[in-house]
């Protein structure tokens, strides 16, 4: 790791000053530290907004429910509003990482963290999302990669809160100094490698998350979330699913389906939404969603088996939010 | 070599010592015990019970630094800190094969904080040309990425840091391979020009010297026992798998390092190692100087599993810096240098036959083994094959397979896991061809005398009684199966095994050995054994080990530890026990024989004098102390049987959907001579089981077939178990008595799970599901593809 300075803010009026320079903005911690460990990243100067207190918490309002960025995942998942009308999120939440990591990582820095791809993630390895010309995962050991939507880099999306969020059609309130506020769906917070390899989110340097929104379920809505990895304790997601269905007494009116791990950025599955919608769910019309949830992949020379993993993570996913299924011991936590 | 016949006739006599003959207990109380005769040294102190009539020896004494340990005040190497000390930071390859056209270290000696720079001359641990003529190269040659070429001390970690990453290294680089398949090809790049070879450890590892090399393929080194082509001719039934493992790390908690301190009169070491004296001759050994001036010290250590012997490139490099700086140096591997660059398990490619007769006797074991160890040697891995079952005739060939990547050192039961994977999913597989249950079959085909009390114990148990015999009978997606398998070690003893007992005139004891304390808990051990001679308890006695200053102990490797060591600080602590009654008789008015230590109490026989404690006879001793050093004597006559082991019966759940194996429960049923701590003899066993699921499910070393780069090189992508993926394990501990020495133990780390419970999950999941997986680890993409081969995936 690399010497660098670092600059303790406690509002977000002093952070969002020293957003200059290259300075790099710092939340729990987490992810960031691990990639100048690495030293895939040498920023000189980082902003602590570590103990800015506006930007953490949790507040009930009438259009929803409003995530400070600095929430930890371990307080969305404690809090009993989430666990009871935001099932997916407090999943998500709660099975992101390990106990000790959930008490420390932000819900912000959640989302920002960058892809997991062990090529990118090594200093010996130099790709296109470091500004190089070259891939190495398409020729070499690409087990975890994606088997969707991938164009030029086959990594997938690390972040579980994302999967959630974007099931619940959250958005993401962006503050700049010079430019004020501006909100953004979830999936519009990232870019795919094909428009700008090197880029990973729409964020400029001098903006900071402020507010995550998510707005009140519809009435009968029922949700979950389930991650798959090769062991449950401390493992990156292999295959998951988001599942949001507003239920109308037996009927599912609309789905929203979720994937992490399948692509370089979180997606929905319209196919899979779509042989849900106006239908009842049980085992047949769970199994059908699931298999259209992959529809179109093309898999890469080590991760076929994904084509077999993400339906089954799709369709138990969605009985467990349907309530016809208890949570998976396949999956983690 | 041809001795004068006039110099044996000395030897015989000076080593023919007074003998007594004295009854032992052998065999395993409840089932086989009974008295048998041995022939003993004079000297040896009286036959202990069996454990159930002792009092501190054979109990579940707590950790003697338990409390040290869980309060973060036991000292690690890393924790040592020294006056003016130095870090260092070792410089690597960052290229899998190439010649060193130059090492500049201008830029990093000029670093602000740099004290220090040393190139390395010579790397240690590969295997070396049988001809270095063929590499005559000013700088050694780069034979996989990751390995040492230079290090910089420096007054922080970080300026070691960052000036290391300015050494600029001139490579001309070279053709190379890391995949053990395409390596054994004849067009494969070499990864040695001629003929080469790897020294073992003491804890095993290392591969034959002298064999054939052809290429990448060092071997094969053959073992045979009858015929085998005759052996298949009359069998009625032929089995044969073909069995891939893949390669592990040994990933301690505590990375591999060393603290040097080089003062013009000694060179003091503290090391995370499992042989102080080990370490000391290899130092004393690279920089030519007497043994007396090398110390090592090892207070605790964080987990060596095999790789931890010798003071390797961390050790040499460190002193070097030591004596060029003058001061001490402290040199830590971080994770990545831990995965690369100081061993490995090898991988195994097996392909095994077994023939046997309609009964169940075996008639042949046939094994074509390949692996690799990376640029060293040490894949075989036929021990299994050659030693767990008596087949009429036997024919194995072991080979390395050399590939651009770090050597292997020995890991826990060193071929075993590997062997055993294979070998007893074949035996499953035999069963199943002979309409047999598989328990059957081990006691048709395996006489061991204890083991066979072992699948009795299992036979008996709630979990094997609810095995269905039927594979695969469970409807649904999530199938129950139950697999067991068998282990089997070997009786290594150390003779280079020493200790020393003082008892002081304050009645205070003490016990010194070199040995150091891998984990497994000899401190302890050496406790009770004080305890029970003495009749104190185990937490008043000073046990002082790991330090080269004392008595030279064993180094920790192939279970050697508690099976050599404890006779000797049992006879050690006898022989002090009888001279301290010799010495006091007179003071209390009578003889030495008339007196007896029993219960903390000296107590005489004729009942001259009234029972005085300990402490109170110790004030009437003569001198200030007396001490006793014992060294260790060959093991009992006549010797039983020399291997021992265990059965493990592994339950899990399969989803044939999402791939994932669920070990659930684990019965290990074990063995290990005379449990001297069964707490602590538990405790190595269920490690042993954890490892050795993660083995099976989980690690894997992953390098890039292009680049010949590790990608997984930390404790993320390199998966090992987690709290989650750990199933109950019950042990059932035997005690099986082999009146082998005064406190007649044997060891358990290898034989500890670790090598059986990979084949007893593999077992278990063709019980499951009807489909066998031969090939580790069994990740969701391995099963999942097991699976559907066979046309058993569900839905």
């Amino acid at each position: 790791m690399n010497s660098f300075s670092i600059a303790d803010c406690t509002t977000v009026d002093a952070a969002l000053s020293q957003l200059k320079d290259d300075a790099v903005v710092k939340a729990g911690g987490v992810d960031l530290l691990d990639r100048m460990k690495d030293g895939i990243e040498q920023p000189t100067r980082l902003v602590n907004i570590r103990n800015v207190a506006e930007l953490r918490g949790i507040r009930e309002t009438d259009q929803g429910m409003t995530l400070g960025p600095l929430t930890t995942l371990a307080e969305i998942s404690d809090y009993a509003h989430i666990r009871e009308h935001y099932q997916i999120l407090a999943d998500a939440c709660g099975h992101a990482a390990t106990p000790h990591i959930r008490n420390m990582a932000t819900v912000g820095g959640n989302l920002l963290q960058r892809v997991q791809c062990w090529y990118y993630r090594s200093a010996d390895f130099q790709c296109f999302r470091h500004g190089k010309d070259l891939c190495f995962a398409f020729e070499g050991l690409n087990q975890y990669h994606a088997i969707m939507e991938y164009g030029t880099c086959p990594s997938v999306a690390p972040s579980s809160a994302a999967v959630a969020l974007l099931g619940l059609g959250a958005t993401v309130e962006l503050t700049s100094a010079k430019r004020g506020k501006r909100t953004l769906g979830i999936r519009e917070l990232y870019i795919v490698p094909d428009a700008n390899p090197t880029k990973f989110t729409v964020i400029e340097p001098d903006e900071l998350i402020t507010a995550i929104l998510v707005p009140k379920p519809a009435p009968g809505t029922r949700s979950a979330y389930q991650k798959y990895g090769e062991k449950e304790s401390f493992d990156w997601a292999i295959a998951d699913a988001g599942v949001v269905l507003e239920m109308e007494g037996d009927i599912c009116k609309r789905a929203v389906i979720t994937m992490g791990a399948a692509s370089p950025v979180v997606r929905r599955s319209a196919q899979a939404e779509a042989a849900l919608a106006g239908k009842p769910i049980n085992e047949e019309t769970a199994r059908a969603a699931g298999k259209l949830a992959v529809e179109g992949a093309t898999p890469l020379s080590m991760n076929a088996y994904k084509l077999d993993l993400f339906p089954v993570a799709v369709y138990r996913t969605v009985l467990l939010a349907a309530g016809k299924m208890n949570r998976d011991p396949s999956a983690a936590g | 070599m041809t001795k004068e016949p006039i110099e044996d006739a000395l030897t015989a006599q000076a080593a023919a010592p007074a003998k007594k003959t004295v009854q032992m207990p052998v065999g395993v109380p409840g089932y086989t015990l009974a008295e048998e005769t041995r022939s003993v040294p004079a000297t040896e102190p009286p036959v202990w019970p069996i454990n159930k009539d002792l009092k501190y020896v054979g109990q579940p004494i707590e950790r003697y630094d338990g409390l040290l340990k869980a309060c973060g005040r036991a000292r690690y190497t890393a924790d040592v800190q020294l006056p003016g000390m130095l870090y260092a930071k070792f410089v690597n390859a960052t290229v899998p094969h190439a010649k060193v056209v130059s090492i500049d270290t201008s830029a990093a000696e000029k670093y602000p904080g740099v004290k220090g720079v040393h190139v390395i001359q010579h790397v240690l641990g590969n295997a070396q040309l049988r001809n270095p003529a063929l590499d005559p190269a000013k700088y050694p040659v780069v034979r996989y990425a990751g390995q040492p070429m230079a290090a910089i001390a420096a007054t922080t970690p970080y300026a070691a840091e960052e000036a290391a990453a300015l050494v600029k290294v001139k490579y001309d680089t070279m053709p190379f391979v890391v995949d053990d398949v395409k390596a054994r090809d004849p067009d494969a790049p070499n990864v040695f020009p001629g003929a080469a070879d790897e020294a073992g450890s003491a804890g095993g590892g290392g591969g034959p010297h002298g064999v054939a090399q052809t290429g990448n393929i060092h071997g094969p080194s053959i073992h045979k026992r009858g015929d085998s082509e005759q052996g298949f001719k009359d069998a009625d039934v032929v089995v044969e798998g073909h069995y891939v493992t893949q390669v592990q790390t040994h990933s301690a908690l505590e990375t591999h390092g060393v603290v040097a301190d080089w003062k013009p009169d000694l060179l003091t070491v503290y090391a995370s190692t499992q042989g102080t004296s080990g370490v000391r001759e290899e130092l004393a050994g690279f920089f030519k100087i007497p043994l007396t001036n090398v110390r090592v010290i090892t207070e605790y250590m964080g987990g060596g599993f095999g790789a931890k012997f010798g003071a390797g490139n961390p050790g040499v490099v460190a002193a070097a810096l030591s004596k060029k700086t003058g001061a001490p140096v402290r040199l830590m591997l971080d994770r990545q240098e831990e995965h690369l660059s100081v061993g490995n398990r090898p991988s195994s490619d097996q392909v095994l036959r077994i023939g046997a007769k309609k009964d169940g006797t075996l008639t042949a074991i046939h094994l074509i083994a390949y692996g690799t160890a990376g640029c060293g040697t040490g894949a075989g891995c036929a021990g299994p094959a050659q030693n767990l079952y008596q087949a009429a005739s036997l024919h194995t060939e072991e080979n390395d397979v050399f590939i651009n990547a770090g050597p292997a050192s020995a890991m826990r039961a060193p071929g075993h896991p590997q062997g055993a994977f294979a070998l007893e999913q074949t035996m499953d597989d035999l069963a199943v061809k002979l309409n047999m249950e598989p328990i059957d079959l081990r006691d048709k085909a395996d006489t061991h005398p204890v083991r066979r009390v072992e699948r009795q114990i299992v036979r008996e148990s709630e979990l094997w009684k609810s095995r269905n015999p039927v594979a695969g009978a469970d409807q649904g997606p999530v199938k129950r199966g139950i697999g067991l398998a068998q282990s089997v070690w070997y009786r290594f003893v150390s003779m280079g095994s020493n200790a020393e007992v003082r008892i002081h005139k304050d009645g205070s004891l003490e016990v010194f050995s070199g040995v150091q304390d891998i984990g497994s808990g000899i401190r302890t051990v050496m406790a009770q054994i004080l305890a029970e001679q003495f009749g104190v308890p185990p937490s008043q006695i000073a046990v002082k080990v790991g330090d080269t200053n004392y008595p030279e102990g064993p180094q920790s490797g192939g279970s050697v530890t508690t099976l050599s060591l404890t006779p000797v600080v049992r006879d050690a602590a006898w022989q002090a026990s009888q001279k301290f009654l010799a010495d006091i008789a007179p003071a209390l008015g009578t003889t030495a024989g008339d007196l007896v230590l029993v219960d903390g109490e000296v107590r005489s026989h004729s009942g001259k004098v009234a029972p005085i404690s300990f402490k109170r006879a110790a004030s009437k001793m003569t001198t200030s102390q007396i001490a006793v050093q014992a060294k260790r004597i060959p093991d009992y006559d006549p010797k039983k049987y020399l291997t021992y082991g265990g059965v493990d019966v592994a339950e899990v759940e399969v989803d044939t959907e999402a791939g994932r194996i669920h070990v659930r429960r684990v019965l290990s049923v074990h063995d290990c001579g005379r449990p001297m701590n069964p707490a602590q003899t538990i405790s190595q066993i269920n490690g042993g089981i954890i490892q050795g699921i993660s083995f099976t499910l989980l690690e894997n070393r992953l390098l890039d077939p292009k680049y010949g780069v590790m990608v997984n090189p930390d404790l993320e992508q390199y998966k090992i178990v987690g709290s989650r993926e750990i199933p109950e394990i019950d042990v059932r501990l035997v005690e099986a008595y082999l009146g082998q020495s005064s406190t007649d133990a044997s060891g358990i780390g290898e034989a500890a799970g670790v090598v059986s419970i990979g084949a007893a999950v593999a077992n278990a999941v063709y019980n499951a599901t009807g489909v066998r997986i031969r090939h580790t680890p069994m990740t969701p993409a391995v099963v999942l593809a097991a699976l559907r081969a066979q046309g058993k995936k569900m839905a």
